[in-house]
């Protein structure tokens, strides 16, 4: 265990909703807008945190326990991610099949909220969502599986650490693949476009948000605490494959927190740029990103 | 021949010049002429002063620019023409609710707007029957199967719409069948018309469907003015031409922004939504209201546009267009978006022709079919434009007839700038001429506006029918969902972009 490790989580706790101020900002400016504060979601969680909560008569303790069960995982799963260079809270040989598995109890108790209000819509989420992490986590699987091969490490704070630009350098191209993968899971896992909407209020076409539509007030505000969280998971994944991590470590903290920034920026870019894909279309590109995971791991594994 | 009396768009008869046909007559007249040369613009039921229903039929023959009219007196039975002719359907749906006739054989007997018969019978849909009359509470049709699930939308929905129901059956995330049931919006504006013109009439033909202020009050003051033989200068033609179409550009321009939004491709949705804005404050500009209020009157418009509004508008507009021009073209070269428009929603050419499409949907499935040249009236008469089509009948083709018609406008609108004659905008219609009928058609921008109207013995309308485009297209958009994914509705449905409003009345 690492008291240190405590820096990159207080982080995440204090600063994912800013990813979202980010992602919004970058958007608004290519729109020609002003857009809304890079602090919009922590008004939010205020403003929801104060009212009241609403219940479906159909919902069960389930609801409420879903939310609760799904902050808990992912929290418990940010306490095995490293961010720039400074280690997790734990570590140890395989932690990252863990944080994989409680990102995907984290979408359980999601799924069985959604399926608990017995929606047509909220089903229909849930369905899409189940389907598309299938894909989702079989190319983040590669993707790790390629990285602890890559650094001949087997935690997640190693992986990620071992990404030196030594490293970098010597396998340029399997890593880039492996960063476009791990990009792509990104914006499928955190419902953003090309493969869902975050923006969108058409029910029929949502994965993530239709699931929460019966969430209100409190709730809600757990819910968009959650994405954040979730969010800033997979970004730190994403800042961890970067040759940012050499240095000092108060440097190298720094480096990575701008990375996480940077990540926002991304996303909101790709957002500016193109249209969603076709819903049938998305299974194809979470398959694509696992093609590409699988050849970075072989170039590595051949290199 | 088939025995109607041919007509020209604007032009009013003595009603007694109508022909009323024995009912198998009728039938077999409409059915004859609708296969092929002819489509029903409006069909509808009036009562005669000794208490008889007569239904009128308004056939649009759209190479020949005639209207052909032909009546029918059909007691409280007579049998459908749904089945021969799709188009009728929901025409004679509308019949047996207002009138109480019964449309033997009618393959989907549903109410359309759900309210108690206009005449003091017995209703013959069983949904009006009821002590209190639920808005689409109705027989639904139903699939069953261990994988099949129903999927009911609306009439709340997420965006700021108006209220609608639409129930889909869905094998997995296709669309077997998509049924839409509407009435929420039924305010009565037929009923009350009947009786005018007064000083309420000319709201209510503005408010008819608000988006299309301008198309729903041209009709209207077109049908007046026919009726009390009212002259009106031309330069009132050309401002409310110029007002019809500003409101095309708005509302296409809009629609292209928010199609953009329905499949997340942000430069689009974000610049055509200022854009449309632009266009409404050239409105704004024309008459002070931004979707055209209290502009168009019987016998002309409110204001003039002198010299130096007409060169500001001018201005305006050649930005608004330069603007437009740049944010939508991103569309057509932006491929994530044009994977999601095309061969989504199809409507083929078939389908469109046999249940009477009109509008931008219409000439999306490839018919050349457009009022402002097939049937035109006011200033164009003498300026038309181009009739915008394009194959494929997917929400690209419905996309691009848009952005096709955009530019189109735009040169009849310039044409219309040079052509401003001096002179007077407005005459006064006297009163109206006693039992006369006349029908109006209007290329708004949904597509054919249709408005007929009846006067009695003291030159009072009697009977006011109003067809809005909406009332033909909804069933195109349930057929554009057949075997689509769910998930492409809201973008089907935005290709439309029917009214409610509209089709409710």
């Amino acid at each position: 265990m690492s008291v240190s490790g405590l820096i990159p989580v207080l982080a995440a706790l204090t600063l994912s909703p800013l990813l979202f101020g980010v992602i919004n900002k970058v958007k608004a400016l290519v729109a020609g807008r002003q857009g809304p504060p890079v602090l919009q979601l922590y008004y939010d969680l205020l403003k929801l945190s104060r009212k009241g909560a609403v219940y479906s008569a159909t919902t069960s303790w389930l609801f409420r326990a879903g939310l609760v069960g799904g902050v808990a995982a992912v929290v418990a799963a940010l306490l095995l991610v490293p961010l720039g260079g400074t280690p997790a809270v734990f570590a140890f040989r395989g932690d990252f099949i863990l944080a994989l598995y409680l990102l995907g109890v984290a979408r359980f108790f999601l799924v069985a909220a959604a399926m608990d209000t017995g929606s047509a819509f909220e089903g229909m989420g849930a369905s899409r969502e189940v389907f598309f992490s299938a894909l989702a986590e079989l190319a983040l699987f590669v993707v790790l599986a390629a990285l602890a091969h890559g650094t001949q490490t087997g935690t997640l704070s190693a992986m990620l650490g071992g990404v030196t630009p030594e490293l970098w350098r010597a396998e340029t191209p399997s890593l880039a693949l492996l960063l476009i993968a791990l990009v792509l899971v990104l914006l499928a896992e955190n419902a953003r476009i090309p493969v869902d909407d975050p923006n969108t209020h058409l029910e029929l076409t949502m994965i993530h948000e239709v699931m929460v539509l019966d969430h209100g007030g409190p709730d809600f505000a757990l819910v968009l605490y959650t994405s954040a969280l979730k969010l800033w998971l997979f970004a730190a994944l994403v800042v961890g494959v970067l040759p940012i991590h050499d240095g000092p470590p108060a440097a190298a903290f720094a480096a990575g927190l701008a990375g996480m920034a940077l990540v926002a920026a991304l996303v909101g870019v790709v957002e500016s740029a193109m249209a969603r894909l076709r819903l049938a279309r998305v299974p194809q590109l979470l398959l694509g990103a696992a093609a590409l995971a699988l050849v970075g791991f072989l170039l590595l594994a051949a290199g | 021949m088939s025995g109607g009396l041919l007509l020209r768009n604007g032009e009013a008869v003595a009603a007694t010049r109508l022909p009323v046909l024995p009912v198998p007559e009728w039938r077999e007249a409409i059915l004859d002429a609708v296969d092929g040369r002819a489509r029903i613009s409006s069909l509808f039921g009036h009562r005669e002063p000794d208490g008889r229903v007569r239904l009128t039929a308004v056939l649009a023959r759209d190479a020949a620019s005639t209207l052909e009219v032909l009546c029918a007196d059909p007691g409280d039975v007579y049998p459908a023409l749904t089945p021969e002719c799709p188009q009728a359907h929901l025409f004679e749906r509308e019949i047996a609710e207002q009138w109480a006739i019964r449309p033997e054989g009618h393959p989907w007997f549903k109410p359309v707007r759900f309210h108690r018969p206009l005449r003091d019978v017995e209703p013959v849909l069983p949904e009006c029957a009821a002590a209190e009359i639920q808005p689409c509470v109705t027989r639904f049709f139903r699939m069953d199967g261990d994988e099949i699930h129903e999927v009911a939308v609306g009439p709340v929905h997420a965006g700021i719409i108006e209220p609608g129901h639409f129930r889909f059956q869905c094998h997995g995330e296709t669309v077997f069948h998509l049924e839409i049931s509407l009435g929420y919006q039924h305010r009565g504006v037929e009923r009350a018309l009947v009786g005018g013109p007064d000083a309420r009439s000319i709201h209510y033909a503005e408010t008819l469907a608000g988006d299309t202020t301008i198309g729903h009050a041209t009709a209207y003051s077109q049908a007046i003015e026919a009726l009390a033989a009212c002259r009106v200068p031309a330069r009132a033609h050309l401002l409310r031409a110029l007002a019809l179409e500003l409101e095309r550009l708005a509302n296409h321009t809009g629609d292209l922004g928010a199609l953009a939004a329905d499949v997340g491709y942000l430069p689009t949705s974000a610049y055509c939504g200022r854009i449309r804005g632009d266009f409404l404050n050239l409105t704004a500009l024309l008459c002070g209201s931004r979707f055209g209020r209290r502009f168009v009157r019987p016998g002309g418009v409110t204001f003039d546009l002198e010299a130096a509004r007409l060169q500001e508008m001018a201005g305006r507009f050649e930005q608004a267009m330069k603007d437009v021009t740049v944010a939508v073209n991103l569309l057509w070269e932006t491929n994530s978006v044009r994977a999601r428009f095309e061969e989504t929603g199809i409507v083929p050419e078939q389908a469109a022709l046999e249940i009477g499409l009109v509008g931008p949907a219409a000439r999306a499935s490839g018919r050349e079919r457009d009022a402002r040249v097939d049937f035109p009236s006011g200033a164009y008469r003498f300026i038309q434009p181009p009739i915008s089509t394009a194959p494929g009948g997917d929400v690209q083709a419905r996309a691009y007839v848009r952005w096709l018609e955009i530019q189109r406008s735009a040169d009849f609108i310039r044409d219309v700038f040079k052509a401003m004659v001096p002179g007077e905008f407005r005459a006064a219609p006297g009163p109206l001429k006693p039992e006369s009928f006349v029908v109006t058609m209007v290329e708004g921008w949904r597509g054919e506006i249709c408005h007929a109207a009846l006067t009695d013995e003291r030159g009072r309308l009697r009977r006011y029918k109003v067809v809005d485009p909406s009332f033909h297209n909804w069933f195109g958009l349930a057929l554009a969902l057949r075997g689509q994914p769910i998930s492409d509705f809201p973008l089907c449905n935005k290709s439309f972009n029917l009214s409610y409003c509209g089709h409710d009345l």
